[in-house]
């Protein structure tokens, strides 16, 4: 009977469920959609007005001077320099969702292919430091909030602060020059060592690369998920219903345990995910520190070689990660909290 | 007799005043007085309500009894529990068990986590649930009320719950904080008739409330606050007869119940009642200096 009843339950509430979820998710898909399209089209203007001269860019100063005004006509005719701003971005818009997002200039590859190289790059080192500060922060966090003014908390702030308000590329630059020019134990930069064939490099000598980024990128990361956990368990514990519990004879570890973790994880799962635009805005610092050749570099060396075609696909490529991330929350805390999902679903 | 008596006293509180230390603007720090001097006593088998305007240090009586008084709180006096000092050891000893609170809103409990793992305490054991579940019942409340969580409860199933929390230990002294704003005057008489219930079976029940009319119907004794001080003590009866009370206050809240506002005609020979002609308000804050 217990079964019986349990099954029907969980039918009913997996039913309210999906539905809200799925109205839910179309509605921020759709919110994530037209946020890409502003940023790209925000990106495309930005270019637009730039002194970046798709011809010179292109052809390369010399062989330009070196063509007749007919060429360089037949040439802007081609690529549509003329063509209204907002023709340019249809066109391009077009092409990148059917998947062709141009060739980069300073790769001779398509856009794309380089993206993905760079991003696969990147990615050990975003995810772990993702992970890493957020863990971190939220436990510190816990820790720090559980009671306020304690020593514990004093130190988790008083470090927290202190972190937030130093700059990720001179954290990095500390880290190298102490734990590689100093101690010697890891690598000065790179991704992986010199000189070795690609068949050669272990996961190990990866890792080994990827340690220093990473710390820099989590250790001001920490800093934003503790403090902004630590608030949100201060007001917890200071809560009409842990007052309560306290009056029912509930222990303090039990208090933290049963009902500060369970009301803090919401806002902390929310604030992890939207951090992932955090950690990629850092990296670009980060990997540049390092010369570590992921997503963040590639973005600067486009930046800076006028590498259009490339920078753009690249702001589109990390819009889309740090919306995922913010549309990966919102539905997250439809699921998990009662009061969105079950609320929702009355 | 005098020290049979003290026995039977579940809770003797002596003199207890609470303050708060406040930060004043600067570095200054000022000194609130919120509790003076307050005297109360709960026997066993008996309902006393402490009734008092809002600010008047209610519900810091109930929380100083407790021990959960906010860090910046200090407190002096003597609170005893049958007749033994209630150290702040011994209270958290005692609390959720022998001492239990009713508190005033659905706030109290855990926004994230069912009722029924709340009335439980996230015990498990067959024992504690064949309880829990005898108690809802008995307070008309339905099973299904364990699986919900307390935004999917109304007004009235919240404070049922709340009392239930109360019922799922076999308290000696009840502390009910404002359990009945909200409720219309049949669901608040019911859920009275449950601490008559718990007194019944051998508790001491401490009323706290600003509602003089119900203290008065359901308790044995009222004592009266007045900006953290007690104006008055008396047998619940009294307030049927103004004649058996003693203090202005006390003689005007009684006229302020419905049914007990007085005539026209009365109020103009209204010499010997004690109630000065400034009106009471103004009179009590000359004399309590709030």
């Amino acid at each position: 009977m217990g079964v019986g009843r349990r099954a029907h339950r969980s039918g009913r509430t997996g039913h309210g469920t999906g539905k809200t979820v799925w109205g839910l998710l179309a509605f921020q898909t759709a919110r994530m959609a037209l946020l890409v399209a502003l940023v790209s089209i925000l990106a495309f203007v930005l270019l637009s007005v730039s002194p970046v001269d798709p011809l010179q860019t292109n052809v390369g100063q010399a062989a330009l001077g070196a063509m007749s005004p007919e060429q360089v006509e037949r040439l802007k005719g081609y690529w549509g320099v003329d063509l209204p701003p907002a023709e340019r971005y249809l066109s391009w818009a077009a092409d990148v969702l059917r998947g062709d997002m141009g060739t980069s200039l300073l790769y001779r590859r398509p856009v794309a292919e380089v993206i993905w190289e760079k991003l696969s790059n990147s990615l050990w080192l975003l995810a772990s430091s993702w992970l890493l500060s957020g863990l971190l922060g939220f436990t510190l966090g816990v820790l720090a909030g559980r009671k306020r003014g304690r020593l514990c908390d004093r130190l988790v702030t008083g470090y927290s602060l202190l972190a937030a308000s130093t700059p990720a590329f001179w954290t990095a630059m500390v880290l190298l020059m102490v734990f590689a020019v100093y101690f010697k134990w890891f690598p000065i930069g790179l991704s992986v060592p010199i000189g070795v064939t690609a068949e050669e490099i272990a996961l190990g000598d990866r890792i080994r690369h990827a340690v220093l980024p990473a710390a820099a990128l989590s250790l001001t990361g920490i800093s934003s998920v503790a403090l902004h956990t630590r608030e949100k368990m201060v007001s917890i514990m200071e809560s009409d219903f842990v007052l309560f519990a306290r009056a029912r004879g509930e222990s303090e570890t039990s208090i933290v345990l049963r009902h500060g973790l369970r009301n803090v994880l919401i806002p902390a799962m929310t604030l992890q995910f939207a951090s992932i635009s955090e950690i990629i805005g850092g990296s670009v610092l980060v990997e540049q520190v390092f010369s570590y050749p992921g997503l963040g570099q590639a973005a600067v060396t486009a930046g800076l070689g006028s590498d259009v075609p490339l920078l753009l696909g690249i702001t589109v490529v990390t819009a889309v990660l740090a919306a995922s991330g913010n549309l990966a929350a919102s539905i997250l805390y439809g699921i998990v909290d009662p009061r969105i999902r079950k609320g929702a679903a009355r | 007799m005098e020290n049979h008596r003290a026995e039977e006293e579940i809770l003797t509180v002596k003199g207890l005043s609470v303050s708060f230390t406040q930060y004043d603007r600067g570095f200054g720090r000022k000194e609130i007085q919120a509790v003076t001097d307050l005297d109360l006593r709960i026997r066993i088998g008996e309902i006393v309500a402490v009734v008092g305007a809002s600010g008047s240090g209610k519900s810091l009586l109930a929380h100083a009894v407790m021990g959960i008084l906010p860090y910046n709180a200090s407190m002096s006096g003597e609170i005893l529990f049958k007749g033994t000092p209630l150290t702040s050891g011994r209270v958290r000893r005692l609390r959720g068990r022998e001492l239990v609170l009713v508190p005033q809103s659905v706030t109290y409990l855990d926004p994230l986590m069912k009722t029924g793992q709340q009335l439980t305490k996230g015990r498990k054991n067959p024992e504690i649930l064949e309880k829990c579940k005898n108690i809802l019942s008995s307070c008309g409340l339905g099973l299904e009320v364990m699986d919900k969580y307390p935004f999917q409860l109304s007004g009235g199933m919240a404070r049922r719950v709340l009392i239930s929390t109360a019922a799922m230990e076999d308290a000696e002294l009840v502390i009910a904080d404002e359990p009945t704003p909200g409720l219309d005057k049949k669901t608040a008489m019911g859920v009275m008739d449950h601490f008559r219930q718990m007194a019944d079976r051998g508790a001491g029940v401490l009323l706290i409330t600003h509602d003089l009319e119900l203290a008065v119907r359901s308790a044995d004794r009222v004592t009266v606050l007045y900006g953290g001080r007690t104006v008055e003590e008396t047998e619940a009866f009294s307030f049927l007869d103004e004649g058996l009370l003693k203090h202005p206050y006390t003689k005007a809240l009684c006229r302020s119940m419905p049914g007990k506002w007085p005539s026209a005609d009365a109020l103009e020979n209204d010499r010997e009642s004690g109630i000065p002609d400034e009106g009471i308000l103004e009179y009590m804050r000359k004399e309590y200096g709030r």
